[in-house]
């Protein structure tokens, strides 16, 4: 479904991502790896935010390298941030309207809000301002993404921030949008829990993969620090 | 009433024909109608052109309606327009301009309101401010706004200025007593090379008295707007001043913001910021799908809701 061919991203001199060469198809992907290793890089490059120095993404076979980030979004792409936009005057129900494309009915948008964990009534129609907390706003980020409902929707730490609600609720959240969706759920995080529901797994370090594979080949050598894996020294201990 | 009246009508007062209840419709420099109600009096004034507007003491949940129309392209006038909110009400004031310029003369409306609002008594005061036309007659308007405030009276301002004013420049005058408050909320847009240029010079000369003045606007294309306001604590007192303006273009925004505190229980604020459209959340946006254009939009409508 989502394909990079030899894709490199360098910042002046600096090279954040080396010659990456990924196939992703699965239902559930987790990226991990230490911090700084490109993991948000690859959301980027996905979502259309910046496009590779070197090579070419394809999506559904066709190259998308060169489209923009509205198009990649009408083509069925969706990214969640790692820190999500506040916008003074717009709110919870007007971003969910235009995530879900149309303009949906206040109970649609309630039972998006409802399934994130938060009290529909309470949030429809605050403003997405710098009155909600780190946590609401990855929420209702998890819910704009949720009334997308596009084939390909990429997490960047979706768990960050996210305190009192426990981790059973967010994979819950993940499961049922892939019943609706059918498609490909990346999720970028270094949470034990998130990579454990995984199908596969792919591990970053210094700009390249050094692992991709299923989840049960991947899994115990990053738990198992005795075996001494130079990356989850850094990231998971 | 004609088509493009009743346009202008609905654009600065979202009524269609007469309102219903007190009002006073004034249509080319001409009183069309009013009307009077049980505890709403209209009087039209004698020596000058205006009306005074006598709100009986304890009126609740009443409102009056006085719009202004302007379709006759190279007309100016000075209206002046007096409102005297007795002890104990809760009333809303719905005013409002509309121009349609199709001519090549400048068309001109300055009104001059002035509100005496009596003790403990609430007032909502909602202003709309809309221009059109496809002359090259340029749409001006000069608001001017007394407002003195009793003990414990309490005055919210919506202004609204979004579209269509070539010229503006807002002149707002405010005494407060003691407990008394005023709230204003200003929304202004620009585009081409319009100007628009506001003022706010608030007294707070009783003990607890207090005002919020927030300033929201868009500057767009070529145009030009300046944002003064000065907020004066002469006893315990907590003002707070903030214009928050987005940039786009080659427009240019000015805010000058001064507070003045002769009490040393004055607490007084002010906060004012420029700055373009953050890219992060037109990048956001247009995740969901919407071109850079839409997002634009999107941000803008809802900055000056």
């Amino acid at each position: 479904m989502l394909e990079f061919k030899n894709v490199s991203y360098s910042v002046g001199e600096k090279q954040i991502l080396k010659n990456i060469n990924l196939e992703i198809s699965d239902r559930f992907v987790a990226v991990t790896g230490p911090n700084g290793s490109g993991k948000s890089t690859v959301a980027k490059l996905i979502s259309g935010i910046i496009t590779p120095t070197e090579g070419r993404i394809f999506f559904n076979g066709e190259d998308i390298t060169e489209m923009s980030i509205t198009d990649r979004a009408k083509a069925g792409i969706s990214f969640a941030f790692q820190q999500p936009v506040r916008f003074k005057g717009i709110t919870v129900k007007d971003l969910i309207s235009l995530a879900s494309g149309k303009n949906i009915s206040v109970s649609e948008s309630c039972a998006f809000l409802s399934e994130v964990g938060l009290c529909a009534k309470d949030y429809i129609n605050r403003e997405v301002n710098a009155s909600l907390s780190g946590g609401e706003l990855k929420r209702i980020e998890i819910a704009m993404i949720n009334a997308r409902g596009t084939v390909m929707s990429v997490f960047d730490e979706p768990e960050a921030g996210i305190d009192l609600w426990s981790f059973n609720n967010l994979i819950k959240v993940f499961e049922k949008m892939y019943e609706r969706t059918q498609g490909t759920i990346m999720i970028i995080s270094h949470q034990e829990r998130i990579l454990n529901i995984a199908d596969k797994i792919i591990v970053l370090a210094d700009g390249e993969v050094v692992e991709y594979g299923d989840k049960d080949a991947v899994f115990p050598k990053l738990m198992d620090v005795r075996t001494g894996c130079r990356f989850t020294k850094t990231t998971l201990v | 009433m004609d088509k493009i009246q009743q346009n202008l009508l609905e654009q600065v007062a979202g009524i269609h024909e007469v309102p219903e209840g007190a009002y006073s419709l004034r249509i080319n420099g001409q009183l069309h109608g009013k009307n009077s109600s049980e505890n709403i009096e209209i009087v039209r004034k004698e020596d000058k052109p205006g009306i005074d507007i006598y709100i009986k003491e304890g009126t609740k949940n009443e409102s009056v309606h006085i719009p202004v129309i302007l379709s006759q392209s190279g007309l100016k006038e000075l209206v002046y327009n007096d409102f005297h909110i007795g002890e104990g009400c809760d009333i809303t004031i719905v005013a409002g301009c509309g121009i349609h310029n199709g001519g090549s003369e400048n068309s001109e409306h300055s009104g001059i309101h002035s509100f005496f609002v009596g003790k403990n008594a609430r007032c909502k005061y909602i202003e709309k401010h809309y221009g059109e036309g496809d002359g090259n007659g340029k749409n001006v308007m000069n608001p001017t706004t007394v407002v003195e405030l009793a003990e414990g009276a309490y005055l919210e301002m919506e202004t609204a200025q979004i579209k269509g004013v070539d010229s503006t420049n807002r002149v707002t005058n405010a005494k407060l007593d003691k407990n008394a408050t005023l709230i204003v909320r200003e929304k202004i847009m620009t585009h081409g090379d319009q100007y628009a240029e506001t003022t706010f010079d608030v007294e707070l000369n009783g003990e607890n008295s207090g005002t919020h003045v927030i300033s929201r606007s868009v500057a767009c294309d070529r145009s030009k707007q300046k944002f003064i306001s000065r907020v004066k604590g002469n006893a315990k007192c907590s003002g707070h001043t903030e214009c928050d303006a987005i940039i786009m273009d080659e427009a240019q925004v000015s805010a000058i913001p001064e507070i003045l505190a002769q009490n040393p229980d004055a607490s007084l604020i002010h906060e004012a910021a420029i700055g373009k459209i953050a890219g992060e959340q037109l990048i956001k946006l247009m995740t969901l799908g919407l071109s850079e254009k839409e997002a634009e939009e999107e941000i803008v409508n809802g900055f000056l809701r």
